[in-house]
């Protein structure tokens, strides 16, 4: 339970970052902070203490296997955790270019 | 017609595979392809519309259940699903109709056409999808193209909204993907239909989820306290995208997930219902007000669609509120037939409308009110049209926004919520207001007729089509108000909501 308690935590870390942060790089980074604790939450989720991996051969005849949809979720998650974090960098890196700085307050084009 | 099902994802992810490949060797390729492909899926789509009854199962892979248990991933296509192929699909053809032309004033038109498959090849696979991570997949694929889309123009402002929409996008993921892997740890499986059954009734996880959900797809659909991005990312995108991202994609990614999971999934609640009726009357109430002081044109539309989507919301959630305490459920269908109707009309004139923005944008370079006039005279196909949208979407008869709003008051007064009846009347009036502001500005002020002396011509015969296309269905859509054909099209859709978890059954098959 207290892992669980721990990833939360680091979730909560993440969302405090994006909310409090006025870097844009620190907000990616905040981000991908709060992709991990899920991608985390979700191998718990498939763990079990002493378990082995799902595979059936004629070594292996243990009752108790690990749940290995989880993983194959996180692995599609984290590909595009990938997608959106390089689409994140590149917008980041654009702007930098058009206002000079990073820093959100120097960045409001936008109004109303 | 169930080998069909998968069409709806394979032909757009398909063609954009082809014109990653083939665009840069055979010249006008995408131009092409990528028409011709929306046409045929919206001919599909309108076959699946008439021709399909009930619920359409496909299994991905072909593995059967074992033991009652199911394997595959689900594709489910019932009533609610077709409407939504029909008005991704139609909305989708016109609007890339409406970019070969557009797309001119940008380069990179290939990017332009992959990024825009690939968003529809996301959004028809939410809609059909029965499986809740592949709903979260399409979701990103869907999410990701429009990211790119909104910063297309890559100046200033579409950066900046594009990474604000970003990084709010961003966290409705990782809230749905969060309470996925919660519904996943309580129940052990992952198609809609078998959550529905092994989920227990109430309990506090049951609301937590539901409530994490709820923000997830609040911010995805741009409900009230979540709607901050959208007016930048809207008004910034190029028009047809606008017009997709306004007319189709908050509907597709947002209401449609939010319909099927509170409707079908979890088990109605007071307090859901109750939660999700206030959200949409603020977001009603607040985005049409903010919209009367807009003197951007597309920021403006923006705006309104935030107050148009709060008018869905109710009519369907006053259908919730009164079936989670067992009432009538023939006012409970009439509002949310009101919400569903509402849902096809604004697809219909909202894009419409950001279609005629972007064309008085292509041919004057300018979207701020004030420095525009008098354009009715040298765009007359865009100035009619854009008044038939305005006149739609303000709730003035015979168009076919007057049908869906009137439906959703009936059913408020016949449900007695007299309040919410008074609220949706008076910001009908308040979008009049808006909207002849618009009119006025942008076609009629005769003080500023200088931009009649530019040299300015009506826009291209491509564009021209696919406005009259939607003018002429601003008028055709209130036929649906017959019940003969209201039966075939918005029955089918409302019937699904209704009747709540007996989905489980029609997906499953027992």
């Amino acid at each position: 339970m207290i892992l669980f308690i721990l990833c939360f935590v680091l979730f909560l870390i993440g969302l405090y970052g994006v909310v409090t942060k006025r870097n844009l790089i620190k907000i990616i980074i905040s981000i991908a902070i709060m992709e991990y604790s899920i991608n985390l939450f979700f191998i718990l989720i498939g763990y079990i203490k002493g378990a082995t991996a799902p595979i059936i051969n004629d070594e292996v005849q243990a009752a108790v296997f690990v749940d290995p949809l989880p993983q194959a979720m996180i692995l599609t998650a984290i590909v595009i955790g990938l997608a959106t974090t390089a689409l994140l960098l590149a917008i980041a890196i654009r702007l930098y270019r058009k206002y000079g700085t990073f820093d959100i307050r120097k960045i409001n084009s936008l109004k109303g | 017609m169930n080998s069909l099902v998968p069409l709806f994802v394979i032909i757009p992810l398909g063609s954009a595979f082809l014109m990653a490949i083939f665009g840069r060797i055979i010249k006008g390729f995408n131009k092409v392809l990528l028409p011709l492909a929306l046409l045929f899926l919206t001919y599909l789509s309108i076959k699946f519309l008439l021709g399909a009854e009930g619920t359409i199962t496909y299994q991905v892979g072909g593995f059967a259940p074992v033991a009652g248990v199911p394997i595959a991933i689900y594709l489910a296509v019932d009533g609610l699903s077709r409407l939504m192929l029909t008005i991704i699909s139609l909305i989708g053809f016109l609007a890339c109709f409406y970019s070969i032309s557009y797309i001119n004033i940008y380069t990179a038109e290939r990017k332009y056409l992959i990024l825009f498959s690939l968003m529809i090849a996301g959004m028809n696979g939410i809609v059909i999808s029965g499986d809740i991570f592949n709903i979260f997949v399409f979701l990103e694929i869907a999410s990701i193209a429009s990211y790119a889309l909104v910063a297309f123009g890559i100046d200033r402002q579409e950066l900046e909204a594009s990474f604000k929409y970003q990084v709010l996008g961003g966290v409705a993921s990782l809230l749905i993907l969060f309470s996925i892997g919660f519904l996943y740890w309580r129940t052990g499986t992952l198609n809609i239909a078998d959550i529905s059954t092994q989920l227990p009734y109430g309990g506090i996880f049951v609301k937590f989820i539901a409530m994490v959900f709820l923000v997830g797809f609040g911010l995805k659909a741009a409900i009230f306290p979540f709607h901050s991005w959208l007016p930048d990312a809207h008004s910034s995108a190029p028009s047809p995208i606008s017009a997709m991202l306004s007319g189709v994609l908050i509907k597709a990614v947002g209401l449609y997930v939010i319909f099927r999971l509170f409707f079908n999934m979890f088990a109605l609640s007071h307090q859901i219902a109750m939660i999700i009726t206030v959200l949409g009357t603020l977001s009603m109430v607040i985005g049409g007000l903010l919209a009367i002081g807009q003197w951007d044109i597309k920021r403006l539309l923006a705006y309104s669609s935030i107050s148009q989507v709060g008018y869905i919301i109710l009519g369907v959630g006053i259908g919730m509120l009164i079936l989670s305490r067992q009432g009538n459920t023939a006012v409970a269908s009439l509002a949310i037939i009101g919400g569903i109707f509402h849902l096809l009309n604004h697809s219909v004139f909202k894009s419409l409308l950001f279609l005629s923005a972007g064309a008085v944008e292509f041919r004057t370079g300018e979207r701020n009110m004030k420095k525009l006039g008098g354009l009715a005279e040298v765009l007359p196909v865009t100035s009619s049209t854009s008044m038939i949208a305005s006149l739609s979407i303000s709730g003035l008869p015979p168009f076919n926004g007057f049908f869906s709003k009137l439906l959703i008051i009936i059913a408020a007064v016949q449900a007695g919520y007299y309040l919410l009846a008074l609220l949706a009347v008076i910001i009908s009036i308040v979008t009049i207001g808006y909207f002849m502001k618009m009119q006025k500005f942008t076609f009629f002020n005769r003080s500023r007729v200088f931009w009649q002396d530019r040299n300015i011509r009506e826009v291209p015969f491509v564009m021209c089509f696919s406005m009259i296309i939607l003018a002429l269905l601003c008028f055709a859509l209130s036929l649906l108000m017959i019940p003969s054909l209201r039966d075939v099209v918005l029955t089918p859709a409302v019937n699904v909501l209704v009747e709540g978890l007996k989905y489980t059954n029609a997906v499953l098959g027992y």
